[in-house]
């Protein structure tokens, strides 16, 4: 079997050391790196696209009364900010770190469908400018909420087949993506990487593939009903002719809940694989860590109806889904405490990447307590719509899994680039995006406990105060975030100067097979398997 | 599970982007076309055509790739593993329509026929909008949408359509048989009966659809059941075509003389998928024609 590695890699040396020059090279790439730093700089671009949407919407509400945009747009901002942070910008980032990490961590020369791979970021692409291509449109962009609940949806105006067509050029690039992800983990590993010895970030995301197949067909079937029930008389939506408009919302929640799993378990994966390094511990209870993840995305799926508690259930399924809603806290719990075990009596050091990822475990406890508290149903018909729910969404989603993002930017970064980060300005990013994330999202839970509606651009003088203080924490975090681009940027140009080893954090060769191999990490890494140690797992 | 040959990665895809492109064009022209613009259509057949011509190439090197042996076993899984994922994604789309068609009979029309159906808060709907309206499947619901029809009878072309269907399936294992065995004969008489099959059940299936339009008075607008029930055997029917169009491939392939049987997993994927449109016209049958 060596003979065969050697003599491919012969053939090889002489054609390809690097990479292609010019834009063709990223046009055709099929190398995993290059993919997943297409995906990471386009979710990076879209992370301040729907930031932007987010700042509008913030300063609309800064005061009350209608100061900048008409309603119509307002909704349209609301909507397009949910889709392409999620479908733009989160998603597509954990991508990038899978196509960038994943051969890497597993000791395997590339992702197993490398032209596959391709097609799938081009086609994230595609489906985003069809996506966009909405805002120009006549009638406007779609603004009936990402979930596109029917019958408001139908009122869409031209934006609506252009935005069901880009759901399903998503769903086809995610789904493309998650086969790569696992034909690459189930086959690629090198000798000696068991599933039992695999990163957690590979674990996550096996799960997260397995979630993600599952469920973008289901999405794609819900917005094709919408699209017959629209333009060809369908009636899968419509009580007079026997459907029902909630059958929509249980098959879109069926993709829905999962959905956020998505955005999530990566989340879990990264977090587990920085706090060891930093704390100078192995993780604690990785298997119980697994076993975890996967009871998550299992009851993922059977929970799906606690976004419809104010529907109109039998009273059966309100119980049944909020007793299977508060199971969803035990294995999460195990994970929060195994991070707090992780870094109990260790050695911690504070760089960036651990602040922004402690930051996760203390922010993402509190989104999670919040959730428990609408899992029950009698309390959710209280909070449903309101603004406690925006709160506890973006607690799960900013200081959970953008601020893990954060966090494996500047842990990955010497490794992607062969520089180091300036720590400085890193720790600046840092408290700013720390204090200014709680002034945003902290005081929208007194807005929903008040009263507060969600999706709404003017409201009743007696929510002022908190939606001023809510806007100014908004345009702190979302300029703090500049210092990300700006640091990013000098880094790939050199940052402190200072030339890093293949290990580059204190220790981390233990902890990974991505910090064995030279920084910058070579174009191709392992066109040989590497030697993996049988030690215990790190 | 991990297999280590030496593991051949292209350098270069240039039809990926290309076929994305395409594809683009294509759903643009469409979403135009829907919208009532004159230049939909022409977007949308030069979208489909640049398309089909890329598949046509991608296809075309990775066939010349295989049969020059640049695939190890090892590539061999990694395909097959897609495959059969792929095919499992195509499952769970089909069972967002199955689960749209088992809520509405189980679900939405008990409760618009009957108040006391569910103890829910839309409970008044019956009562208020449609007294008179009974729970009785099918139906184009209370508002007896798209007007009267004729529900289709599952022993009539239907029934022929599965026996059809399930020849194909033995027809293709046989084809399989054959290019084990190494008789290429065997192999080309199978795959040309599983093709033939499979266009038969799709003429017969546009035969039916005839009949439902022009003389049943069914139509995709007849309320929930002509929805599903459109909804359902057209995408089968779809993917159908695409199966027998892959097969027709696999079959021109095996005349050019490709494919060992160490080597074909193009065939395999393709039979895989024969088997699954097979599996999901199982349901078909006793979901929608049927019960």
């Amino acid at each position: 079997m060596t003979a065969v590695v050697a003599e491919h890699d012969d053939h090889h040396d002489h054609h390809d050391h690097g990479p292609e020059k010019g834009v063709l090279r990223w046009l055709f790439t099929t190398n995993h790196k290059d993919i997943g730093t297409m995906y990471l700089v386009f979710s990076l671009i879209m992370f301040f696209v729907g930031g932007t949407m987010a700042l509008i919407i913030r300063a609309e509400l800064f005061e009350p009364g209608l100061q900048f945009v008409d309603p119509q747009f307002f909704n349209s901002m609301t909507t397009m900010h949910a889709l392409v942070m999620v479908f733009g910008a989160v998603m597509p980032a954990f991508v990038g770190l899978a196509n960038w990490m994943i051969p890497m961590m597993i000791g395997a020369p590339d992702m197993a469908l490398p032209r596959m791979n391709n097609m799938s970021f081009w086609m994230l692409v595609a489906g985003i400018l069809l996506m966009a291509s909405t805002l120009f449109m006549e009638g406007g962009a779609p603004s009936a909420g990402w979930t596109f609940y029917p019958p408001l949806v139908l009122q869409t105006g031209n934006a609506m087949p252009f935005a069901v067509f880009a759901v399903h050029m998503l769903g086809v690039s995610s789904i493309m993506g998650a086969i790569n992800v696992i034909a690459t983990i189930f086959n690629m590993r090198a000798p000696g990487m068991t599933l039992m010895k695999m990163p957690l970030f590979v674990w996550t995301w096996l799960i997260t593939a397995f979630l993600l197949i599952a469920i973008m067909p289901v999405f794609a079937g819900a917005v094709t009903m919408l699209l017959t029930d629209r333009f060809f008389d369908t009636s899968f939506f419509d009580a007079a002719g026997g459907g029902d408009p909630v059958l929509y919302q249980h098959i879109f929640w069926f993709f829905g809940h999962p959905e956020v799993y998505v955005m999530i378990l990566p989340t879990f994966g990264v977090a587990s694989t920085i706090i060891p390094v930093f704390a100078r511990k192995p993780l604690f209870g990785y298997a119980s860590m697994v076993y975890a993840t996967g009871a998550i995305a299992f009851l993922s799926f059977i929970v799906w109806s606690h976004h419809m508690f104010t529907v109109g259930l039998p009273v059966a399924g309100e119980l049944y889904f909020m007793y299977a809603t508060m199971l969803i806290a035990i294995p999460t719990g195990v994970k929060i405490f195994n991070w707090t075990a992780t870094m109990w009596k260790g050695a911690m050091t504070f760089e960036t990447p651990m602040l922004f990822s402690i930051a996760f475990v203390v922010l993402f406890t509190l989104g999670g307590f919040t959730g428990l508290m609408m899992s029950l149903a009698p309390l959710d018909f209280q909070y449903h719509d309101s603004y406690f729910i925006v709160a506890h969404f973006h607690y799960t989603l900013v200081p959970a899994s953008v601020f893990i993002l954060m966090a494996a930017g500047y842990y990955w970064l010497p490794k992607w680039t062969g520089h180091m980060y300036n720590e400085k300005i890193g720790q600046l990013h840092f408290w700013l995006s720390a204090v200014s994330v709680n002034i945003l999202f902290f005081p929208q839970h007194f807005l929903g406990l008040a009263g507060m509606p969600r999706r709404i651009p003017d409201y009743a003088i007696q929510f002022a105060d908190w939606n001023m203080v809510s806007s100014i924490g908004a345009f702190m975090y979302g300029f703090s975030q500049l210092l990300f681009v700006y640091i990013v940027i000098d880094t790939i140009r050199g940052g402190t100067g200072e030339k890093v080893t293949d290990e580059v954090w204190e220790g981390a060769s233990k902890h990974g097979l991505e910090w064995t191999v030279p920084s910058p990490a070579p174009y191709h890494t392992f066109s040989t398997p590497p030697e993996v140690i049988p030690t215990e797992h790190f | 599970m991990s297999t280590h040959d030496a593991y051949y990665i292209p350098h270069k895809a240039v039809w990926p982007i290309m076929a994305t492109a395409g594809l683009m064009l294509m759903l643009a022209g469409f979403a135009n076309y829907l919208n009532g613009s004159s230049i939909g259509p022409g977007m949308m057949l030069v979208g489909f055509l640049a398309f089909l011509v890329m598949l046509g190439l991608w296809f075309t090197l990775q066939s010349k790739e295989s049969e020059s042996g640049m695939y190890s076993h090892q590539v061999g899984i990694s395909y097959r593993m897609g495959m059969m994922w792929f095919i499992y994604s195509e499952v769970m789309f089909f069972g967002a329509f199955f689960g749209a068609l088992w809520y509405a009979r189980n679900i939405s029309i008990p409760h618009l026929g009957d108040s006391g159906a569910f103890s829910g808060p839309g409970r008044s709907t019956h009562d208020i909008l449609w007294p008179a309206f009974q729970a009785i499947w099918p139906t184009n619901g209370p508002g007896n949408v798209g007007g009267d029809y004729e529900a289709m009878g599952a022993f009539g072309l239907p029934f022929i359509n599965t026996m059809l269907l399930l020849t194909s399936g033995v027809t293709c294992t046989w084809a399989h048989h054959g290019l084990l065995a190494k008789k290429r004969d065997q192999l080309i008489k199978g795959l040309i009966a599983t093709v033939s099959l499979g266009f038969l059940f799709v003429t017969c299936q546009a035969i039916e659809y005839y009949e439902a339009y022009h003389e049943m008075g069914l139509t995709l607008g007849s309320g929930i059941y002509g929805s599903t029930f459109f909804m359902l055997t057209g995408f089968h029917g779809f993917h159908v075509c695409v199966g027998a169009i892959i097969l027709s491939v696999i079959l021109f392939r095996s005349w050019r003389g490709h494919f060992t049987p160490e080597n074909h997993f193009a065939f395999e994927a393709a039979a895989w998928y024969w088997h699954f449109v097979d599996v999901v016209w199982l349901g078909l049958f006793v979901f929608v024609y049927l019960l």
